[in-house]
């Protein structure tokens, strides 16, 4: 309950800021849907040559568009920001302010800022989402559904931890902003089916940047592709990376010195 | 005799840029790795969609084969990072700063220090990426149709697409003098680059009025006309054409880069100023 209620704190102390700047508001709407637009028009142009794209019919290429939206979405709403915070306040230790507070640290530090124009992708991945399910159907049961929203919370808690894991390293290396940046370069390639890629790079986007987990995974639960294995493989990752970034983060707690000690 | 000074001076100048670029990128070799990570990536992933389109419709869309995708896309990923330039963001961030007093201080026109860097770190990135591309060409294996004379006239369209896209960014660089949000534009211009250079799929791929839009606007000048006439994928008066337009973009955008930046400069405050 407590955790729930600092999230709200946290989430309308970033809303007072930013309404100050409500040009960015126009500015992200600009940048969202004409991002969101490219996209479509490079389905289009793809699905005028051919009815499906390694066995994912338009609708469903249109729902793994919209998985993408909304999970980039979480990731530069909340995940991005506060781990580059943390980042920044390890190196110059103001990371002591946060350590004094009578809360969880990593709670704090994971939620401590929120950049909420991102909403917007958030919304129109949604938007996107709805709409190709409208379009596939009656194929979607409550089974798909639940599978669905399942695969979405252990997607989210798997990027989570995977940059944790790769924000705690500043505790030990000074340079790590860079390491941040692969995640996001190597997230583009979520926005097509994993199984279209050959072995190589498919175990590369499963195991060591966790892309698709994050996109084809919950993508795969909604369209009913979605196997046993891969469903427990799902939630075993999530648990196991979030153990990892726990213990993670408390050794470099443990190494942390602050600012000027 | 003071115009050959001035040329000695100026390699000089790109002499000593190139020593300054070397060790920067020496000391940031780990962001270096990262960037052209994302650099390999987006044409890759084109290649492989789009080489399971050409394999589900019988092993042949407009033209291309799965390898011939491979071959389209491997060249792509090779003179796109020829002609590449990152100096919107710089701009950006020299105004911002107002480090661009520095550069307006120095004798020679800021250009030659920004063309002399671009082209530095391209003698360490090129190798590196060709490496890349030829462990890539190993697990597609490519074909096209090769012949010797348009393997001549590549390496002027090669250096012209450079020029174009050069001149062409520079000047939209130079938008950070009017405005602080050039993020937005950016972006505008690197989707007409997707759609229109030839990024998101072969130009021939488009509908036929796209393409006549894309042989107007420079964008296909830049990237998409070299590739394909290495592949051997033009016409002599394909590429005879092609030529024109890519010396006449750089006409055009030399005049517009001395007009926009005397504008710009006299709008320039630094910071603190």
């Amino acid at each position: 309950m407590n955790t729930l209620r600092l999230i709200y704190v946290f989430f309308r102390v970033s809303v007072l800021n930013e309404t100050a700047y409500r040009v960015n508001f126009f500015v992200q709407l600009f940048q969202s849907i004409l991002e969101l637009g490219t996209a479509l028009a490079g389905l289009a142009v793809i699905f005028s040559y051919t009815q499906t794209l390694g066995g994912w019919r338009p609708n469903e290429m249109l729902a793994l568009l919209g998985v993408y939206f909304l999970v980039g979405g979480i990731i530069s709403l909340v995940i991005q920001p506060g781990m580059a915070a943390l980042i920044d306040s390890v190196r110059d230790g103001t990371l002591d302010f946060t350590l004094t507070k009578p809360e969880d640290a990593q709670l704090l530090v994971s939620i401590q800022r929120v950049a909420i124009w991102s909403l917007l992708d958030l919304l129109m991945g949604m938007g996107v989402l709805i709409t190709a399910l409208i379009l596939l159907g009656k194929s979607v049961g409550l089974g798909e559904a639940v599978q669905f929203i399942g695969m979405l919370l252990a997607g989210a808690v798997i990027v989570y931890s995977f940059w944790l894991i790769l924000a705690s390293l500043s505790f030990w290396f000074v340079r790590v902003e860079n390491l941040l940046e692969i995640f996001q370069s190597m997230y583009q390639a979520g926005r097509w089916p994993i199984s279209l890629y050959p072995g190589w790079l498919r175990f590369a986007l499963t195991f060591i940047v966790p892309v698709a987990f994050a996109t084809t995974v919950p993508a795969e639960a909604l369209t009913g592709r979605l196997g046993g294995p891969t469903l427990l493989e799902a939630i075993g990752l999530a648990i196991l990376l979030f153990a990892i970034a726990r213990v993670i983060w408390r050794l470099g707690l443990r190494r942390y010195s602050g600012a000027s000690a | 005799m003071n115009a050959l000074r001035e040329i000695l001076a100026l390699l000089h100048l790109y002499s000593q840029q190139f020593k300054t670029t070397f060790a920067s990128m020496v000391q940031y070799r780990i962001s270096l790795f990262i960037w052209m990570i994302s650099q390999i990536l987006e044409p890759l992933v084109y290649l492989i969609v789009w080489s399971t389109v050409s394999n589900s419709s019988g092993g042949s869309v407009g033209g291309y084969t799965a390898r011939g995708f491979a071959a389209y896309y491997l060249v792509l990923m090779l003179v796109n990072q020829f002609t590449y330039t990152w100096i919107m963001w710089e701009y950006e961030y020299r105004v911002r700063q107002g480090l661009l007093s520095f550069a307006l201080l120095k004798p020679v026109h800021p250009i030659h220090s920004d063309i002399s860097d671009n082209l530095s770190s391209k003698i360490i990135t090129l190798p590196i990426l060709m490496f890349v591309a030829a462990g890539l060409a190993l697990i597609f294996k490519p074909t096209a149709a090769f012949n010797w004379w348009a393997g001549l006239v590549f390496i002027p369209a090669l250096i012209l697409a450079f020029l174009v896209r050069f001149l062409i960014e520079w000047t939209l660089a130079l938008a950070a003098f009017w405005t602080t949000r050039v993020n937005a534009i950016n972006q505008v211009y690197f989707i007409l680059m997707l759609f229109l250079a030839g990024q998101i799929a072969p130009l021939t791929l488009f509908p036929h009025w796209l393409q006549i839009v894309a042989d107007i606007l420079p964008f296909r000048w830049m990237l998409g006309f070299p590739v394909e006439l290495l592949l051997g994928r033009l016409s002599h008066a394909q590429a005879l054409l092609g030529l024109v337009a890519q010396f006449t973009w750089v006409i055009i955008s030399l005049v517009l880069i001395r007009v926009i930046w005397r504008a710009g400069v006299r709008v320039y405050s630094a910071v603190g100023a």
